[in-house]
């Protein structure tokens, strides 16, 4: 339980949770909607990175089956299954942005600016 | 700002958060806590006489959870297709006022 | 887009290197089973060689390599593929997407479920590609007279 094991078993979450920030914040705080979009795809990209992290174990190795690791001891290989989830959720995310952009293209031919206070004068 | 509240809080709560591949977590165990066997040792043990196949991602993917496969796949179309339809209505309105 | 770049370098580099990224994308497809890839890491990258030849040239090049009226058709042949793998295995007699019921003469059901495998993975691998360049393609449809 010393110093460095805690650093060593923790630093990954860390880094997840630096970049749930800076996702969250360029959610919130700015003003132009593509600003927006980009914060939400770093957001997505945060969230896949911490089920992947959850999926690996000591000593184990990538999950193709070697000729000298046998496959009875499921200890010698990584889970499989968030591996499996997570390229659906990568890919959800792709057709999320295309469509954003879409939306975005008939925003702009409307009303020709895409910030968000002018958008809100406009819509009343 | 309230974002850099928020980070410290989430960095809190990752005191309880198990060790990086610890074997003693809850996700690395082979047998769950009721008794019964977990789902990921046996993709891990029968994915070679199941499927020939050496690759247990793709077995899982595309034979153990083809369904799932089979409504991303029509997500992926979903989208296409909104994108045509939002975006050639456009040209079709520009060109009859014409 | 509607103008080719005017830059000699950029025109003979996306030449020289769009077959061999198609190339490329078609290896990780059909090696799946042996090493990390599939359908959807192919059919990402066999989209990005299309877009390649689609930023750098004019509009009369880039139509002949892929043209635009092929996108939704081929992807919906790709969806077809899927549901008509599962359909045959419903006939047969078995559950829904059940590989171990193809009608394939004199094979037994570890290698059925291979082949099964690899049909699911082409036809998914044809669907993202095709809608992926059709994506682009409608997000950039632009009057004459409009410049952003």
């Amino acid at each position: 339980m010393n110093l460095f094991d805690f650093i060593a078993g923790h630093y990954d979450y860390w880094f997840i949770i630096i970049l749930l920030a800076i996702g969250l914040y360029g959610m919130t705080v700015k003003k132009n909607l593509v600003k927006k979009l980009i914060g939400m795809t770093i957001f997505q990209a945060a969230v896949i990175l911490f089920y992947i992290s959850s999926a690996i174990k000591a000593d184990a190795t990538v999950p193709i089956i070697m000729e000298n690791l046998p496959v009875d001891n499921p200890a010698n290989y990584i889970n499989p299954l968030p591996h499996a989830l997570m390229l659906t959720a990568i890919v959800v995310g792709v057709a999320t942005v295309g469509v954003a952009f879409a939306l975005l293209i008939l925003i702009y031919k409307n009303y020709k600016t895409l910030d968000e206070n002018e958008l809100l004068e406009l819509m009343k | 700002m309230s974002i850099g509240v928020f980070a410290l809080l989430l960095i809190y709560a990752a005191y309880g958060l198990p060790y990086r591949g610890d074997p003693n977590a809850l996700v690395n165990q082979e047998i769950s806590l009721t008794g019964t066997p977990v789902a990921s040792s046996y993709y891990i043990e029968n994915a070679m006489t199941d499927a020939n196949t050496p690759n247990m991602v793709t077995t899982v993917l595309g034979d153990y959870r083809a369904f799932d496969t089979l409504g991303e796949e029509v997500v992926i179309f979903a989208a296409g297709m909104i994108c045509f339809l939002l975006l050639n209505r456009e040209r079709k309105r520009e060109a009859r006022k014409q | 887009m509607k103008h080719g770049s005017s830059s000699p370098i950029i025109l003979l580099l996306s030449r020289v290197l769009s077959p061999y990224i198609m190339l490329f994308g078609m290896y990780v497809i059909f090696h799946g089973h042996y090493s990390p890839g599939g359908g959807f890491q192919g059919g990402a990258l066999l989209a990005s060689s299309i877009i390649l030849i689609r930023i750098a040239m004019e509009e009369k090049v880039h139509q002949l390599h892929f043209n635009k009226a092929y996108g939704i058709p081929l992807g919906a042949v790709g969806v077809l593929i899927f549901f008509g793998v599962g359909f045959i295995a419903l006939i047969m007699g078995g559950h829904f997407l059940d590989y171990g019921l193809l009608p394939f003469p004199g094979i037994i059901t570890a290698e059925l479920r291979f082949y099964g495998i690899l049909l699911i993975e082409v036809g998914v691998g044809l669907a993202v590609m095709t809608i992926l360049v059709s994506i682009y393609d409608n997000l950039l449809e632009e009057d004459d007279d409009e410049s952003i």
